[in-house]
């Protein structure tokens, strides 16, 4: 904190009220709804409401869908953020080496991060179409009997490349600033220790950038959970048989379009529990061994 | 010698693959957003522009489309600037303001206050997304661009980002300041906001990015055509464009694609060093 | 241990900007080369060349007789300190220590008992295994020598060490860098802008000026014998007397002080004469007056500052006493100056005349 600061009774409590009521009323409020609603059993017709203690949590996680959904959130944010940071990092790295359209490179590896994610799945679904996407003619000419709308697999194939390609940019320029940010005068120490490339990088440059691989992380797995609905919704809507669903997606199903508010508010108060487990065990855990 | 120049070569190769697999979606998009249906359907998707683009343009942004037939292109565009820019400037102020009573006051409930503004970083609009619906259909906000934009202005990274720069002003300043007679008001709108200037651009770009690409939020409350904003648009017009009975209209498909990615992309590349500064300071 | 060769080595940067421009020398085992110079003068860039992190344009750069200049850094058994130190933020002191080692492929009984005795050498043996940013400037630049000792290295290569540290630590660690080289025996190049550190650790030293070599040799011969105008200013604390003048008629003349014992100058240019303070006396019959306008008193001896009077133009003179009474500020004080201690010089080129 500063060590200079106001003595002010109302002032800041003026200064800090509207963003207060904001989080107020569309924060709090709804999660306290979601929370209310989740231990609540509605008839068919929403006339009447139940009260059913933790029933709606333990059907929740009894549920295959769920557990579908759980597992492929796992492993999908888990390929998700694999491959975008290391595309990413392996791009910054060269970028950082070039000299030479060094700036062009740049530019137009940084400014997918623009492209909403259900634009992206958008583009991503015409490529794959079966009438006139090239990708799919591709995938289908190499021998893969690629059917993204029919076999679950192709399907995760399919999520996985959008969400990895629109990811790429934004994880490149936190890269390229955290080797930026390595002091000149430390990897000219490391270029008289050490003759080969690759092992000045894993030795120097890779730890040296743990911080910002740390904040990556955070950032991709909140990504991969929760932006990635745009690019679901638009390709191929949790198909087939639910098997590209998210956990979040899942909630957007259940609750929008399947009308079991009970059952996926209690979904929405495991996610949220879920994230923010991740959150405090990212902290607590990795933080501290990552700064210097 | 030779050593050097392999190396060079590969980097250079490596930065290629990695620039052609980015672009080329987007360059594929908007090649074939310039033909016609029907060389579409006879050829696949296009590489190269075709003829038929100012054709294609003009029936996107002005012929009505959507399920309905009452929207237009240029309607969905105004909706996403006011999205865009709406959000982009209600986060700055609000999280501006609140930033400042957290760094420069010491009062009572600052610590438990601070804390639930941390909270809302953890848990995105998604995980709340049914009661927030709620509650905004409750007070009548549905199809309000309020209703659009405000709720979304909750979350705590605009506050974030401006919580670390003001800590990084040197606290001479504020003495100074003080000295001189300032108040908590004229120090903000004096001092304060001038010194945060390149800042609040950073923040206006990102959050200009944020809100033109928001999806979700959109998509729930909006339940009138002539409101979508581009981004959701899109989507329910592409499921006409390709089904409808006559030839699906790819070359429209691709074109509101590229007219939902310009704005943006063109904000960000332009205003690529002020973004990219304030992607960077963000890092907490 | 190694001579290290410069051959008419030149750097010449991609925007056509020229850093060094034909720099020849001859550096023997075991010496300590000083280059001191201005910033900018590329004296870095020369030291740079030799560890491999500037590439030479033209010449080449011999270490034990063998050609380097392809040869990457790290096979060029140089070790260098540099300015910041640059440690490995996330290694503790023994792993930055050890690195160098590691890489090498000697064994981990061999690294450790080197890194020992170097840390011992350098009394940084309490701190072997904290980090850097637990260390004070001083200890840092230990650790920064410690990995440069620990290699063992051909030539030891410092580029302006001391420079980040407050002036007392600076002096000790003069004097212990000086004290090491001297037990290690390895040549040594040392880049400082510091002249009081070129002349005190210097077995020869290198005045660079403009990417170019102005004199080259032991420290006394430098203070003694300077060949240009630029060295005689840069070396010598305080500053060597300078005062602008002509050869009129057998005397070198300045406004109106008309100086004999002077001969065979060039007559229609502007030449300076150079008197180093340690060689102006007070005394009754001196060539040249003064009014007293500064007295600095540092203990054992004595700066007194004044204008000269009679001369052309606002000519300051300093000059060095160890008496305990000193003049009164505004008095009028006539110095004496040995012939021998004279020195004129070519104004436009430098070049050392007397």
């Amino acid at each position: 904190m500063k060590r200079v600061q106001f003595e002010h009774s109302t002032i800041p409590y003026l200064f800090i009220a509207p963003q207060i009521a904001i989080i107020a009323i569309f924060f709090i409020w709804p999660a306290g709804q979601a929370i209310h609603q989740s231990f609540l059993l509605e008839d068919a017709f929403g006339l009447s409401s139940q009260f059913v203690w933790f029933r709606n949590y333990v059907d929740t996680i009894g549920d295959a869908a769920w557990l579908q959904a759980a597992w492929f959130t796992t492993i999908f944010s888990a390929l998700v953020t694999f491959l975008s940071l290391g595309i990413a990092l392996l791009l910054a790295v060269k970028a950082n080496e070039v000299i030479r359209g060094a700036s062009t490179y740049k530019t137009t590896l940084m400014w997918a991060y623009a492209i909403a994610p259900p634009v992206a799945g958008l583009m991503g679904n015409l490529m794959f179409h079966p009438l006139i996407g090239d990708l799919y003619k591709f995938f289908n000419a190499i021998g893969w009997d690629f059917n993204h709308k029919l076999d679950s697999f192709d399907a995760g194939f399919v999520v996985v490349l959008i969400a990895v390609w629109k990811q790429v940019s934004v994880n490149f320029i936190f890269f390229l600033s955290g080797l930026q940010g390595i002091s000149k005068a430390v990897n000219e120490a490391a270029l008289m220790d050490c003759k080969s490339p690759t092992r000045r990088f894993w030795t120097i440059t890779f730890p040296l950038l743990a911080p910002t691989t740390f904040f990556l992380m955070v950032i991709n797995i909140t990504y991969a959970f929760f932006e990635t609905f745009g690019i679901i919704d638009t390709t191929t809507g949790g198909a087939p048989g639910g098997s590209t669903n998210t956990l979040v997606y899942k909630v957007f199903q259940d609750g929008f379009r399947g009308a079991d508010l009970g059952g996926s508010s209690a979904q929405s108060v495991v996610l949220m529990i879920i994230v923010l487990a991740l959150t405090i065990i990212q902290f607590r855990f990795i933080e501290r061994k990552v700064h210097y | 010698m030779k050593n050097i120049n392999w190396r060079l070569a590969s980097n250079h190769l490596i930065l290629l693959i990695g620039v052609i697999f980015m672009s080329l979606p987007v360059w594929v998009a908007f090649s074939t957003s310039t033909h016609t249906a029907e060389t579409i359907l006879r050829e696949g998707l296009q590489f190269w522009p075709g003829s038929n683009f100012i054709e294609t343009y003009r029936e996107v942004m002005f012929e009505e489309a959507g399920v309905m037939k009452s929207v237009l292109g240029i309607t969905m565009l105004k909706n996403s600037l006011i999205l865009g820019i709406g959000f982009a400037v209600g986060k700055v102020i609000i999280s501006m303001l609140a930033a400042y009573a957290i760094v420069y006051f010491r009062f009572k409930l600052a610590t438990p206050l601070f804390w639930i503004i941390f909270l809302t970083l953890l848990l995105p609009l998604e995980v709340r997304i049914i009661p927030s619906y709620e509650i905004v259909a409750g007070l009548g906000l549905l199809d309000t661009n309020f209703g659009l934009i405000v709720p979304l202005i909750a979350s705590a990274t605009g506050t974030f980002y401006f919580r670390q720069f003001f800590k990084s002003i040197p606290d001479e300043l504020l003495e100074a300041a003080r000295l001189d007679g300032a108040s908590p008001w004229r120090f903000f709108v004096d001092m304060l906001i001038p010194l945060s200037k390149t800042m609040i651009a950073a923040i206006l770009i990102i959050m200009f990015v944020v809100g033109w690409n928001q999806y979700l939020w959109p998509l729930i409350m909006t339940t009138k055509e002539e409101n979508y904003t581009l981004v959701i648009g899109i989507k329910q017009i592409y499921q006409i464009l390709s089904e409808g009975g006559e030839l699906p209209q790819y070359q429209k498909a691709f074109a509101l694609t590229i007219m939902a990615t310009l704005p943006p992309v063109l904000v960000v590349l332009f205003f690529q060093n002020w973004f990219v500064k304030g992607l960077v300071e963000s890092e907490k | 241990m190694a001579t290290v060769k410069l051959n008419n080595v030149k750097k010449v940067y991609p925007n056509g900007a020229e850093a060094v421009c034909g720099v020849s020398m001859a550096i023997e085992n075991g010496e300590f080369i000083v280059f001191v110079g201005p910033s900018g003068c590329g004296k870095s860039t020369m030291l740079r060349m030799v560890a491999g992190l500037e590439t030479i344009t033209e010449g080449d750069i011999e270490i034990d007789s063998k050609v380097i200049n392809n040869v990457s850094p790290a096979d060029r058994d140089v070790a260098m300190v540099f300015q910041n130190y640059a440690l490995y933020p996330h290694m503790t002191v023994r792993g930055n220590m050890a690195y160098g080692l590691k890489n090498r492929g000697l064994a981990k009984a061999e690294i450790n008992t080197k890194v020992t005795e170097a840390a011992k050498m350098l009394k940084i043996d309490d701190y072997l295994d904290r980090q850097p940013n637990q260390l004070s400037g001083g200890q840092r630049q230990r650790v920064a020598m410690g990995r440069a000792i620990v290699r063992e290295p051909k030539v030891f290569l410092f580029d302006e060490p001391l420079s980040n540290l407050d002036a007392k630590l600076r002096v000790q660690m003069r004097i212990e860098i000086k004290r090491l080289q001297r037990r290690m025996g390895v040549t040594s190049i040392y880049v400082t802008h510091d002249q009081t550190e070129a002349m005190t650790l210097a077995d020869r030293l290198a005045v660079i000026n403009d990417g170019r070599i102005e004199q080259m040799g032991a420290p006394i011969e430098l203070y003694n014998n300077p060949k240009t105008l630029f060295v005689a200013s840069f070396i010598g604390a305080p500053h060597i007397n300078l005062i602008p003048a002509r050869f009129e008629n057998k005397k070198l003349v300045c406004g109106n002080l008309k100086l004999s014992g002077f001969k065979n100058l060039p007559e229609d240019i502007e030449l300076v004469l150079g008197i180093r303070p340690d060689f102006l006396r007070p005394d009754t019959k001196g060539q040249l007056e003064i009014q007293v306008d500064l007295v600095e008193q540092h203990g054992a001896d004595n700066l007194i500052y004044g204008a000269l009077k009679n001369s052309s133009n606002d000519t300051e003179l300093c000059f060095k006493t160890m008496q305990n009474t000193l003049p009164d500020i505004d008095s009028n004080l006539k110095l004496k100056f040995e012939q021998k201690h004279a020195m004129v010089f070519n104004k436009s080129t430098g070049e050392r005349l007397i």
